[in-house]
């Protein structure tokens, strides 16, 4: 006896199709996840089951929760039943609690909602609750006053005070450090082996969905491709799309056998200080340690990975290297240059070292043309290319990363992510600079873009010698992409080494910690070949 | 809470500092000789001595700056030149006209814009949605003093209802609260507009949020939703607009007060004007600010109430 | 185009044009006292009738609108133009004590309404129409100031930005060329706000007497004028009371009509 039965389930928003005939069994005390990449519809199935579709969107078909149809149920019914036979997790633990709240409060108003109690009695319940869900705090806290992951325990507290049958969690530990997002996911089992309850899990990563899952769903384009039992997909993939899926999530790059030269960049004993909010209105005011001591070394030539949770001063390092923020104590040299000196930054130096951000969409200017930024590195030129031996360099960076040419006259938004990044990357190369940094850079992508990024970048490494500092929070793309790869922790970098031999044979607690939290894909013995 | 509240004070306490010294530098500095000035040119010089002399014109700034300062601080605003009484005499009658008409209005503004701006923001794009802000597109249009004229001619000339201007004091406190009640319409109405719109836009902000979606998935309903979460969230930038508001209504109030031939600052801050009295121009203009920093400060102090991120552990 | 932007554009248009058109020609001198003809009712000779003078209303109507465009223009052109660089320079160095200093200053501004500057300079200087520019561009400035610097600093967070740093670009370079370009809809949105806001505003200090003096018409001093009049002769009063209405009501509808059009998620500030 199923508890969800989603049958032919197909929703369109103002006319356009987003889910089609969808068909989905969930059983009690069963992990369902639904996997795909954005745009692929998994969000929007959850919001259906929940009955939260947007406004405008119109929905066909036949969701069964424990005998009711939520489809055919009127809102006011609805009501009585979210929080109550079914509960969610969100994304985003920062944005998802009121602010102006106390935390128990807003955990005991769930209890509230649905049963007539005394405050007193739900307040009691709530921090009862609080405690399951391994909260360390009271719950007189307000949510900024707590992290990440304690805020996503205060959501699942939330979703789970009435004990509800289902629990839908929507890419739950995607905002979380990879160790928060290991004991997310360990309380998650637990509560679904304690409460017995059915839970419908959204995730992208095929890591955590292959590591948790009874069962697994993969979506493409608002449809189902291919419904399994978790051991039986991973054994035997059917839907190629399953199976590009997994190839690309595993996709190991080949680079070049790197030509270490001598040293490029220094980063000597470097201490990066931020002021704080005074504690007492006297006495010297406190300061932060973003970056204690750090010291290292990318040679000519070398491909390094900085890898490290949030806040643990990767960033901080980032702009300090750019020469972006003085720094309190240390050095910081290119070519034996200093890349701040005096709070001038000196051009001729800049033009050695690009950088590749984050965010696809807001890496580039919005109101100017592909052209325009693209050249905007030409800034650090003597004599920057003008005329046709500009629009040469321009088709160059473009054809380089595999753009065409006609793409320089055109807008940001008329590009997809992974192409915004192509552009990035073409915006950094267009200096020929000795050193690049990947700041996160393919963080943001989903894992089919990320695999042709990554192997865009190793092409590049062939074509010319290239050195990069590499820096990301996720282990498994550090591992392919870079020779040596160092381990930054509360500001210090605590483990650094060859990548190879850090990842097989991890020295620091801290390290072997995060390789240990890190879900691992099964080795997958048909996942070469589909690519 | 104590340390922000501090630091709030502080900047209270600047910016009445620097305040007070703009206002002192553009009434006694900028003329060059205030008496001169004040008195005309016509005036006999052993007038304008009299006047120097009265007005302290032969210390140096700083002294007369800080005798001024330290004169309001005790209450002194110095004498009226025209009407040769103390300002603070002055003021102190006509003020219970001013503050009371401002207060009025506020009060109003708030009673009729928070239904208003809530009701169209929970039904969103609803004929009544549509209705209420065609109506505040209107108020926030209107010159207030013209709505004032329209006012007047409707509920005092033609229906009666209301005298037309003219204040009977505050000896029959029903007489004088009527008295008010047309100068505070036409003060408040447009104000409501603006502060219902805002009302709107910060609700659907709010609801717009993913805490609402989160109390939606606790099983709250939209209106539910709408009045626990969105609402004390959509306070802070609405109390932003109500501190601002107050100071378009002290200063609007002069106005209207003329309108109305109310007797309150308004009235005296022309009269000095005409008759060159910059003793009262200045005191005036200095208890308006005043006043307008005051009410920012506690708007500030509001905030902190509201919005727990505010209020600093210790 | 929604229908907001088309009745906004088209009371503006109608009422800049009305101003234009007084340069060239107007139905009657408005100098010219005409006191057998006074308080005459619209229609006939005066298509909107005559004032206590019996000067034409409709000319008025059309002098008062050079006015108020005028002054409400230049007051706009003030605040843009000292708040905007102000608001920027603040957003570049964000957190500093120079940031922090104009802040300040902007709130301090905050605390002396255009009236109240308005008085202070008529007290010292006597009223004019250039006291009332002045009053209502001084209390501009903060308004465009605080706008500028509240929608550029989360673009500096973003990463063009950081990226044309990492070019070597000045801040004052990377002002001009990436954050003043992504800001423009949202100045232009304001503007027009606060173009209207500085109708209504000149309307009020003509009104007080504190604005544009004799001879130059003005709308504000129009309905001063009237006040008496009302119950003998309503139009007097009402006419440049809807002259009002009307022009702020397009342009606040411009307002709205250009913020759909250009990006909808713009937020205008209205005080």
């Amino acid at each position: 006896m199923s508890l969800l039965s989603i049958k032919g389930l197909s929703v369109q928003i103002g006319g356009t199709p987003v889910l089609q005939g969808i068909d989905l069994e969930i059983a009690p005390g069963q992990i369902t996840a639904i996997t795909g990449e954005s745009g692929s519809g998994k969000s929007m199935t959850a919001l259906a089951v929940m009955g939260l579709l947007p406004q405008g969107a119109a929905a066909r078909g036949q969701i069964m929760l424990d005998g009711t149809d939520i489809l055919q149920t009127p809102e006011a019914a609805l009501c009585g039943m979210r929080g109550n036979t079914m509960g969610m997790v969100f994304q985003e633990p920062m944005t998802a609690l009121n602010p102006v709240q106390t935390i128990g409060a807003q955990v005991a108003e769930t209890i509230l909602m649905h049963e007539k109690v005394a405050k007193t009695e739900a307040r009691a319940r709530a921090s009862a609750m609080l405690e399951r869900v391994g909260l360390q705090v009271g719950p007189h806290r307000y949510p900024h006053e707590l992290s990440g992951g304690q805020r996503q325990r205060v959501v699942i507290a939330m979703a789970i005070a009435m004990r509800p049958k289902l629990l839908i969690a929507d890419e739950p530990t995607t905002a979380l450090d990879v160790t928060t997002q290991a004991r997310i996911l360990e309380l998650l089992q637990g509560l679904v082996d304690e409460f017995g309850m059915g839970m419908l899990l959204i995730t992208h990563d095929l890591a955590v969905v292959a590591d948790v899952a009874d069962q697994i769903a993969v979506m493409q384009h608002g449809r189902i491709v291919e419904t399994s039992a978790t051991a039986d997909l991973l054994r035997n993939m059917r839907h190629p799309y399953t199976k590009a899926l997994f190839a690309a999530s595993t996709h190991a790059v080949q680079l070049p056998e790197a030509q270490v030269d001598e040293p490029l960049l220094q980063v000597q004993n470097v201490v990066r200080d931020y002021p704080v909010k005074r504690v007492s209105l006297f006495g010297p005011r406190p300061v932060f340690r973003a970056l204690d001591d750090v010291s290292f070394t990318v040679g000519r030539g070398e491909r390094i990975g900085l890898v490290g949770e949030s806040g643990c001063g990767k960033s901080t390092l980032t702009r300090a290297i750019l020469g972006l923020e003085p720094v309190q104590g240390g050095s910081i040299t290119l070519d034996g240059a200093p890349v701040l000196q005096g709070g001038k930054p000196d051009l001729a130096l800049r033009r050695k070292m690009q950088v590749v951000f984050q965010d696809p969409y807001g890496s580039f200017n919005p109101r100017h043309r592909v052209d325009r930024l693209i050249t905007e590195p030409f800034f650090l030129l003597d004599n920057p290319p003008k005329g046709a031996a500009r629009d040469q360099a321009i088709v160059k960076a473009l054809t380089d990363v595999g753009l065409p040419a006609e793409a320089a006259g055109k807008y940001i938004h008329e590009f997809s992510g992974g192409q915004r990044q192509r552009l990035a990357i073409a915006r950094a190369l267009i200096v020929e600079p000795d050193l690049i940094i990947f700041d996160e850079a393919v963080s943001a992508l989903d894992v089919s873009v990320r695999a042709q990024v990554l192997d865009l970048i190793a092409d590049l490494c062939r074509k010319r010698p290239l050195a990069y500092l590499f820096i990301s929070h996720d282990l498994s793309v550090v591992r392919s992409i870079t020779d040596r790869v160092m381990v930054m922790q509360a500001g210090k970098i605590v483990e650094q080494g060859e990548t190879e031999a850090v990842f097989a044979d991890p020295q620091h607690p801290y390290t072997q910690s995060l390789i240990a939290a890190a879900p691992k894909l099964p080795e997958l013995a048909h996942a070469a070949d589909a690519l | 809470m104590i340390r922000y509240a501090l630091g709030r004070f502080a900047s209270l306490v600047i910016s009445l500092i620097v305040a007070s010294i703009v206002i002192f530098a553009v009434v006694e500095v900028i003329p060059g000789d205030p008496a001169a000035f004040m008195l005309g040119v016509n005036a006999r010089p052993d007038t304008i001595a009299a006047l120097r002399a009265e007005m302290g014109l032969d210390q140096p700034l700083i002294a007369r700056y800080l005798s001024w300062v330290g004169g309001m601080m005790q209450g002194d605003f110095g004498m009226s030149w025209t009407y040769k009484t103390p300002v603070a005499d002055l003021i102190g009658d006509r003020v219970w006209v001013s503050l009371p008409l401002a207060i009025y209005a506020l009060i109003l503004s708030t009673i009729v814009a928070f239904p208003a701006g809530i009701y169209a923001a929970s039904r969103r794009g609803s004929a009544g949605d549509t209705a209420i802000m065609g109506a505040t597109q209107l108020g926030v249009a209107i010159p207030n003093f013209w709505f004032a004229m329209i006012l007047v001619l409707i509920f005092a000339i033609n229906l009666r209802w209301f005298s037309a201007g003219g204040f009977p004091g505050w000896g029959n406190p029903l007489a004088a609260i009527k008295a008010l009640t047309l100068p505070a319409v036409a003060l408040a109405l447009p104000q409501a507009a603006i502060l219902a719109r805002v009302m709107r836009s910060s609700l659907l902000d709010m609801l717009g949020e993913d805490f609402i979606r989160t109390a939606r998935a606790k099983g709250l309903t939209r209106r539910q939703a709408l009045w626990r979460h969105a609402l004390r969230n959509a306070l802070i930038p609405v109390l932003t607009i109500i501190g601002l508001q107050f100071s378009f209504l002290l200063a609007g109030g002069i106005i209207i007060e003329q309108v109305f031939f109310l007797p309150g600052l308004g009235r005296l801050i022309f009269q000095s004007i005409s008759a060159r009295d910059l003793i009262v121009v200045e005191s005036v203009v200095m208890l308006l600010v005043f006043t307008v920093i005051m009410v920012n400060f506690i708007v500030d102090l509001t905030y902190a109430a509201v919005d727990p991120r505010l209020r600093v552990r210790a | 185009m929604s229908r907001n932007l088309i009745i906004g554009a088209g009371l503006t248009l109608f009422f800049t044009a009305l101003a234009a058109l007084s340069f060239l020609w107007t139905p009657y001198d408005i100098e010219l006292l005409d006191i057998p003809n006074r308080l005459m009712t619209p229609g006939g000779a005066h298509l909107l009738g005559t004032d206590h003078f019996g000067r034409d209303i409709l000319s008025m109507i059309m002098m008062g609108a050079r006015t108020s465009i005028a002054v409400a223009l230049v007051a706009v052109g003030i605040g843009m133009g000292l708040g905007v660089p102000l608001g920027l320079w603040a957003a570049a160095r964000h957190g500093s004590l120079l940031d922090d200093l104009i802040m300040r200053g902007n709130d301090l501004v905050f605390a002396f309404p255009s009236l109240v500057i308005a008085i202070l300079i008529t007290a010292v200087f006597g009223p004019s129409a250039i006291n009332a520019i002045i009053a209502i561009g001084i209390f501009n400035i903060p308004v465009f100031a605080r706008l500028t610097r509240s929608a550029a600093l989360p673009l500096w967070e973003r990463d063009f930005i950081r990226a044309a740093r990492v070019c070597g670009k000045s801040s004052a370079r990377i002002s001009a060329e990436h954050i003043l370009p992504n800001i423009t809809n949202l100045m232009i949105v304001q503007g027009t706000i606060q173009f209207s806001l500085g109708i209504l505003a000149e309307a009020a200090l003509s009104y007080i007497g504190l604005g544009a003096q004799p001879p130059t018409a003005s709308w504000g001093r129009m309905l001063a004028d009237a006040q008496t009049l009302v119950s003998l002769a309503p139009h007097v009063a009402l006419i440049p009371g809807f002259a009002i209405l009307l022009t702020v009501l397009g342009l606040n509808l411009l307002g709205d009509g250009l913020r759909d059009w250009l990006d909808p998620k713009i937020r205008v500030v209205r005080t």
